[in-house]
């Protein structure tokens, strides 16, 4: 009863913080500038079941594809059994589904091989990391936190699925020697021939046995809320993201950079002062983005959805190349910049107050200017992402605030607005060479 | 050798005619030495489909694209509303272009600014034409040659153009050939976003010289494109390397209107 009571407090706690974490990460998306993405919801719903439920994006590698593609469905599928896990919580039961007899039997088994799975995927994902030292997991974006939180994620996984099979070794001996409370329930394919004979070399006693169970289980039930409240802090929330972020996709073509409505309409002033401004215009304030409250809502949610997997750096040109600029970084930035300002909020009873910071104080010039708009982050994202769009919008702030733009930049702008081309040719050569079509 | 007079839209209109589709040639296209013999390779293949094409000359200007990459919305959107002024003045409602910085911008970009036409790229305005028969490739003159087809991101990636080009090469009876980094995946060759137009950051090589190792590693002998941006880039890193003898870049119009004997 005390156990029960316990478990049942224990969940209240979880989930309270859990609730109020996802709170605070929902507020802080919000805090981006409206867009309107309610349009297409057959499209949107399509897209979010191929890329984010059948992760076709992540098939263009297949050797992480199919180790992520482990852990995924065991993520999806050993959370079933989390749902009996609760309910023995909370009315004290032992495998409370186990009444669906044969179908139980095959469902605990192959969780059983998932969980197997996962384990070995999981310590492969860790080798790629720290002993092959793939390329894209050494970039200086990732030293600190990024780099543990990845460790961390890795190994809780491998933990908590070994006290999985831990504890079915412990039931499946319990159930065979007819111990009390302990019915015949399930099938374990892995853990009787990889735990099971480790346990009886070791002549454990039943008491011993039903400690092992018990510690498992809570060991296991504890952990899952621990890491489900890591969760808001991690990159690992991709989890939870990439199926809102997929649904948000842009579904125009890639290469279409947003139309800036406000510079429109000052344009249309400029062309012929004339026109009429419409009823209640208001000049714009500010162009492109300063600070991730710039930014709309999706690249905000962006930020939040990234797991730092770096497909985007690692097919970047320009870091391909040696230069600073890295994709990666860029949504890493973000999301760092608006916790911050997040943080900020929450310290100074609801209202922003300046820090004498912004998104440029985490992104440097060099970094933006040596974008080429190409794609390539965009295209490798699993879920999604668009970098670019954030590099295109910095770029607009540093020109039309701030006129910071590299010299060379500059001469194309007034090339191009004094001769309609990028260099200085006269626009009266412009079809010169249709003369002689034969040179 | 073709003997024709490549006619503005002006012309067309003193003549009172229109023609069937404006030809888009680029800043790259009328003013780049190089690029100005892909312009010339469109036209002619244009004029042996049979197509009555015409060109906006001095009253083109640039589509405003690097501007915008580089975040000056101000000037793209001026530029961007002259064009379309001029466009609908015309009352061009198909146009196509060689460049795929301009197709892209022209359309996907000016619609939203009230410049609504059909704009294709050359690549897949001469596939279609192969395919209609309106003009053929005879002769076989790149047979046993290899051709590896560098992907522009703003044909590919941009706007999922991906088979047209090499539909084409593939009729020029050669052997095309991939590049290890291709379609989806291809790499960059270091111009679009307006680094054309600017030095590179530093890092440890230039974007251009990285496609050229793909470009040799592939042991092919001609290197199409279908951008003069690309054209220009490729062209720099194969001069790197110290290639011209063993590959060529040439556009896919170029090759297209050599296999025509145009």
């Amino acid at each position: 009863m005390i156990a029960q009571i316990l478990f049942v407090a224990l969940s209240g706690v979880a989930t309270y913080f859990f609730a109020k974490n996802l709170g605070k990460i929902r507020r802080n998306i919000l805090l981006g500038r409206d867009i309107d993405l309610s349009d297409n919801k057959a499209l949107r719903w399509k897209t979010m079941l191929k890329v984010a439920f059948g992760q076709t994006k992540m098939a263009a590698r297949p050797v992480p594809f199919v180790l992520h593609f482990i852990v995924y469905a065991g993520f999806i599928l050993i959370n079933i059994e989390v749902l009996e896990i609760l309910i023995d919580g909370i009315f004290g039961t032992h495998r409370a589904l186990s009444f669906l007899g044969g179908i139980y039997n095959v469902a605990i088994g192959f969780f059983e091989i998932l969980a197997f799975g996962v384990l070995v995927a999981c310590i492969f994902f860790l080798s790629r990391r720290y002993i092959l030292k793939i390329a894209r997991f050494q970039s200086p974006e990732l030293k600190g936190f990024a780099n543990q939180d990845a460790a961390t994620i890795l190994f809780v996984e491998i933990v908590l699925m070994a006290a999985l099979l831990k504890m079915n070794a412990a039931d499946q001996m319990l159930q065979a020697r007819g111990a009390d409370h302990y019915h015949l329930a399930g099938s374990f394919p892995i853990s009787s021939w990889l735990i099971v004979p480790i346990f009886e070399s070791l002549n454990l006693s039943d008491g011993m046995l039903i400690f092992i169970e018990k510690a498992a289980w809570w060991f296991h039930i504890i952990g899952i809320f621990i890491f489900m409240n890591y969760l808001p802090f991690s990159k690992h929330f991709h989890v939870i993201l990439a199926f809102p972020n997929t649904y948000y996709s842009n579904l125009k073509a890639k290469g279409e950079l947003n139309n800036m409505a406000s510079v429109t309409q000052e344009v249309k002033l400029m062309l012929d002062p004339t026109a009429a401004t419409p009823e209640g215009y208001q000049a714009p304030t500010s162009f492109g983005v300063k600070d991730v409250t710039d930014l709309t809502w999706k690249n905000l949610m962006d930020a939040y959805s990234c797991t730092e997997c770096g497909r985007c750096t690692s097919s970047c040109p320009q870091n391909q190349t040696g230069k600073l600029l890295s994709p990666r970084k860029i949504m890493m930035d973000t999301r760092d910049r608006l916790e911050e300002v997040g943080k900020n909020i929450d310290a100074n009873g609801g209202t922003f107050v300046a820090d004498n910071k912004n998104l440029h104080s985490y992104i440097s010039e060099a970094e933006l200017w040596a974008c080429n708009t190409c794609n390539a982050c965009v295209e490798a994202c699993p879920i999604n992402i668009n970098p670019m769009e954030i590099i295109v919008e910095m770029r607009r702030y540093k020109v039309m605030e701030e006129s910071a733009a590299p010299a060379s930049i500059n001469s194309m702008f007034s090339n191009m607005e004094n001769n309609q081309a990028p260099w200085q040719f006269s626009p009266m050569d412009r079809a010169n060479w249709s003369q002689d079509l034969n040179s | 050798m073709s003997e024709f007079r490549v006619r503005t839209m002006a012309d067309m209109m003193a003549a009172g005619e229109q023609a069937d589709i404006l030809f888009w040639v680029g800043c790259a296209g009328s003013f780049d030495e190089r690029a100005q013999k892909i312009t010339k390779a469109v036209a002619k293949i244009l004029h042996a489909a049979g197509l009555k094409f015409a060109i906006l000359g001095t009253e083109e200007a640039c589509t405003g694209d690097p501007a915008k990459r580089a975040g000056n919305e101000f000037l793209f959107q001026m530029l961007a509303m002259q064009n379309i002024a001029t466009l609908q003045a015309y009352e061009v409602k198909k146009m196509v272009t060689a460049c795929p910085h301009c197709f892209n911008t022209l359309k996907n970009e000016y619609p939203e600014l009230g410049g609504n036409f059909e704009v294709l790229h050359h690549t897949t305005l001469i596939n279609q034409l192969l395919k209609e028969g309106k003009i053929s490739i005879e002769g076989g003159a790149f047979k046993g040659q290899r051709i590896t087809y560098h992907d522009s991101c703003y044909l590919g990636r941009a706007n999922d153009i991906y088979e047209a080009p090499r539909e084409i090469i593939e009729k020029l009876d050669a052997a095309l050939v991939e590049m290890k980094r291709s379609k989806a995946n291809g790499l960059c060759c270091g111009a679009g976003g307006a680094q054309m137009f600017k030095e590179a950051e530093t890092g440890k090589t230039e974007v251009n010289l990285e496609r050229a190792e793909d470009m040799m590693e592939s042991k092919a002998n001609v290197v199409a494109a279908a951008c003069p941006f690309c054209m220009t880039m490729l062209r720099d890193g194969v001069k790197h390397n110290n290639k011209e003898q063993e590959i060529e870049v040439k556009d896919i119009a170029e090759l297209v209107a050599s296999a025509m004997d145009l």
